[in-house]
């Protein structure tokens, strides 16, 4: 019987190695015929991805170039890898290949009580993982029906127009890089990092904030917090003008800029952009003021939007954005009220520490929510929020418990890079790190 | 002794062999300046570049104390000691001073050191040479894009001459009466190495990158040659030692503010002169490669450009190249525009009675000190603007440079005719 057994493992493993082992002469030749200096590649294993990878797609020989332009490039922010076919250097067509940073979130989402879900969030937009956070908890507190009392919406509020300053400046900082500023960027990055300070002050992480939990945030704002993010928001208003005044009248800059890459109105709708690129082309669409959550409705500011659509006009729209989040952090923080920051009375939130380790109820309770979550009812239900990238939606399907049956996000930047197809034939080589940093998408949104 | 000094003299009688090795001299003296200038200039681009973006910069990179006790030294602190055979006590003032800038811990060198370690670390890299270049032109483009600003510097006078008793001792290595011809002549050769970099480097980004280099430096080569005719009029010779020296005369070309500079002509000449600067100083900005005109390897879209496929000392030869273009340019402008050796107001002729030797000392250090000036401007620029597109840059030679230079030559003619 044991023998048996043995014979028939190594016969698995002879396959196996039979598999593995390249097939014909040992190696497989790959020939590129469109350039007259390609020679013959060896592949020492030529799998089915290095050979697409390798596949020369050009109509014409000898007249057009087949480009792979990332998954690892400087210019794609990220896994993304465009085909490009290139005349010259002008662009005649161009394939986006994504899925690189694919992890399967929506799926893992079925698997896991809607608390733990959070962790993941701050996994899709890493720029702005206090944002999607907030997303988050907002999509299913709406399916539970509850709502955040006056402090903890404002908190939220706060936190969101913190991570929206930060991407923003990110975005903004990349985007000059690629144009080949590079003492932008850090400046920018000096401030990305006060926002990091905060949350670091906020929730104890830099990156992964993890912040809320539904029905509420971990832990209240530490003392004083408020005078900070007053001294911070000064900060950032300065580095803005510095911004304006190093690279919005630089003469270079405009003639990278202006004409290129101009997404008209009709585009941007088709392609369900959203966020400050559809702004930029021209459509008054802001959710905070659409669709007001959070109490945003209380708060004055103005949606910014620009007729051009072209790169030059989302920078200058990024950069006006970035003082209407700071108009709207001066006026959450003179209001700021006081009281709970999570839902009161309600299973599903844990309860005071203190309260747990003294009174059976609550230990119970703090028992049942850690292990068990919410009690959802069951339901559709889709929440979607004014995401720095554009408008993050959270579809739950629910048929009770504290598990979703399905999630589907809609993420901005999927449809955002869904436009370059169409949009990028015509422009230069030079163009596209011009173009890919003012839509200012993050990888790991788009491929989840 | 005395048959050694009469042999010395006797060798030096001889014109040929004076020629030979004061020759030598010049150039070990030159070759060595420039190669410092090369590793210099990498530390004030960084050093620059961490000032301009508000962070240190490679400040820390010191010569370690322990390395000391590594190779066998018995002192453990040469900082305390040193202290008390001062006699300062070893908590005053000066030893917490010393302590606050690390003596204890290091032989401060402000950084310096980093380019050494930048260069001995890519000493010792993998030098990968993939199996698909073609092999002979892969090794030859780093040395063809190296070789050219270091031959070129060769016409570049770095002082006044000295009279000895053996003959004149002309400050500048080849004295030619081609000077500048000469130096566009030799530095166009470095196209080729950036193009064989893109075409046998076999694959598509530095492909793209050696085409675009290929254009970029022949128009560029081009526009700097018309826009330095002006100059060429004004001064009436090509030898770039006599430029030199009538400017020490009559004032710089850019700032002709004594001798026969003062007069209204002259001024009238620096409008011309003037435009034929920026243009020049914008050529030589392409000619390096810099930015805003780094097109060849703008690492947005190119990756690398044409040293993509490059590492260890090949690619490192590229990076050397780069700046020694930057230094020899930066030279260059220093010659023509800005008074070259010429300390200014009539101190070259002052110092020039007193002692040659002294005075061809005091030019050889003014002459450095411009050219620091002048790469500290280079760096400047790379770290403020952003990058022109690559169509743009070609546009801005042929359409606006070209044209440009052209006009000027006729206003320079205009107004010496008028002047005469």
């Amino acid at each position: 019987m044991r023998l048996s057994w043995d014979f028939r493992l190594e016969i698995w493993s002879r396959r196996e190695f039979n598999w593995m082992r390249p097939r014909g002469r040992g190696r497989t030749r790959v020939a590129g015929e469109i350039m007259k200096t390609t020679k013959t590649i060896d592949m020492p294993v030529a799998t089915e991805a290095g050979l697409d990878y390798l596949r020369d797609d050009a109509d014409m020989p000898h007249e057009l170039m087949t480009i792979n332009m990332g998954p690892s490039h400087p210019a794609t922010h990220g896994v993304l890898r465009l085909k490009l076919v290139v005349d010259g250097e002008e662009i005649v067509s161009c394939d986006p290949v994504i899925g690189y940073l694919h992890r399967g979130m929506e799926k893992i989402a079925e698997n896991c009580h809607y608390n733990q879900f959070v962790a993941y969030t701050d996994r899709f937009d890493y720029l702005a993982p206090m944002s999607n956070n907030i997303a988050y908890a907002c999509a299913v507190e709406k399916l539970l029906g509850w709502e955040l009392p006056e402090r903890g919406q404002a908190i939220r509020v706060l936190c969101a127009e913190l991570s929206r300053i930060s991407s923003y400046f990110l975005g903004l900082g990349v985007y000059a890089m690629d144009t080949g500023a590079m003492t932008a960027f850090l400046y920018c990055y000096e401030e990305k990092e006060k926002v990091h300070n905060f949350y670091e002050k906020i929730c104890g992480a830099r990156f992964t904030s993890s912040y809320t939990r539904i029905g509420g945030m971990t832990r209240d704002l530490p003392k004083g917090f408020e005078k900070e993010v007053l001294a911070f928001c000064d900060s950032a208003e300065k580095t803005v003008d510095e911004l304006k005044r190093l690279l919005l009248h630089n003469k270079v800059f405009i003639d990278r800029l202006v004409g290129v890459g101009v997404i008209t109105r009709e585009m941007a709708l088709q392609n369900g952009m959203t966020g400050p690129n559809l702004r930029a082309s021209g459509v008054k669409r802001d959710l905070r003021k659409t669709n007001p959550y959070l109490g945003y409705e209380k708060y004055e500011f103005d949606v910014p939007v620009a007729q051009e659509g072209d790169c030059y006009a989302r920078f200058q729209l990024r950069l006006e954005e970035i003082l209407q989040s700071v108009r709207i952090i001066r006026q959450v923080c003179d209001s700021m009220p006081s009281g709970p920051i999570c839902v009161q009375n309600q299973w599903g939130v844990l309860p005071r520490k203190e309260d747990a380790l003294q009174g059976m109820e609550e230990l119970i309770r703090q028992f049942m929510v850690s292990t068990q979550c919410v009690n959802a009812p069951a339901g559709q239900v889709f929440f979607a929020v004014e995401n720095p990238k554009g408008e993050l939606g959270f579809f739950l399907d629910s048929v009770g418990g504290g598990l979703p049956n399905r999630l589907k996000m809609r993420s901005p930047s999927f449809c955002t890079l869904s436009i370059l197809p169409e949009l990028l034939p015509g422009h230069l080589i030079s163009d596209i790190g011009a173009i890919l940093g003012s839509f200012d998408f993050v990888q790991g949104e788009c491929d989840r | 002794m005395e048959n050694l000094l009469k042999w010395c003299t006797d060798v030096l009688s001889n014109p040929t062999w004076f020629y030979l090795l004061t020759t030598i001299a010049k150039l070990v003296v030159v070759f060595a300046v420039i190669l410092a200038f090369v590793v210099l200039s990498v530390w004030i681009e960084r050093r620059v570049a961490g000032w301009i973006q508000d962070r240190p910069g490679p400040n820390r990179a010191g010569l370690p104390l322990f390395l000391l006790q590594r190779f066998g030294s018995k002192e453990e602190q040469p900082l305390k000691n040193l202290l008390r055979f001062l006699g300062c006590p070893p908590d005053g003032v000066i030893a917490r001073l010393c302590r606050w800038l690390r003596f204890d811990r290091e032989i401060p060198t402000f950084g310096l050191v980093q380019p050494c370690l930048d260069g001995g670390k890519l000493f010792l890299k993998q030098e990968i040479t993939p199996s698909y270049v073609r092999k002979f032109y892969f090794i030859l483009a780093p040395m063809l894009v190296l070789g050219p600003p270091l031959v070129s510097a060769a016409v570049i006078p770095f002082a006044s001459w000295v009279q000895t008793p053996f003959g004149e001792i002309n400050m500048c290595i080849a004295n030619l009466n081609i000077g500048p011809l000469w130096i566009f002549a030799v530095s166009g050769l470095s196209v080729y190495g950036l193009t064989l970099a893109g075409w046998s480097s076999n694959s598509k980004y530095p492909f793209l990158g050696g085409l675009r280099a290929t254009a970029q430096l022949i128009s560029y080569e081009v526009a700097m040659g018309l826009s330095v005719i002006p100059l060429l009029m004004v001064f009436g010779t090509l030898n770039l030692q006599e430029i030199v020296h009538s400017q020490a005369e009559s004032g710089w070309t850019l700032l002709p503010l004594w001798g026969q500079g003062l007069s209204l002509q002259r001024w009238l000449l620096c409008i011309p002169m003037f435009i034929s600067f920026i243009m020049f100083a914008t050529c030589i900005f392409a000619e390096a490669n810099r930015t805003p005109f780094d097109m060849a390897e703008c690492e947005t879209d190119l990756v690398g450009g044409y040293h993509t496929e490059y590492s260890s000392m090949k690619f490192a030869s590229f990076f050397m190249g780069e700046y020694a273009a930057m230094v020899i340019g930066s030279a260059l402008v220093v010659t023509l525009f800005l008074g070259g050796w010429s300390i200014g107001f009539g101190a070259d002729a002052a110092l020039a009675s007193c002692s040659e030797w002294l005075a061809v000392a005091c030019q050889f250090v003014t002459f450095l000190i411009k050219l620091l000036a002048f790469i500290f401007f280079f760096v400047w620029v790379r770290w403020t603007l952003p990058r022109f597109r690559w169509d743009q840059v070609m546009k801005l030679c042929w359409l606006v440079f070209v044209e440009l230079a052209v006009l000027n030559i006729v206003l320079t003619a205009v107004i010496i005719y008028f002047i005469h």
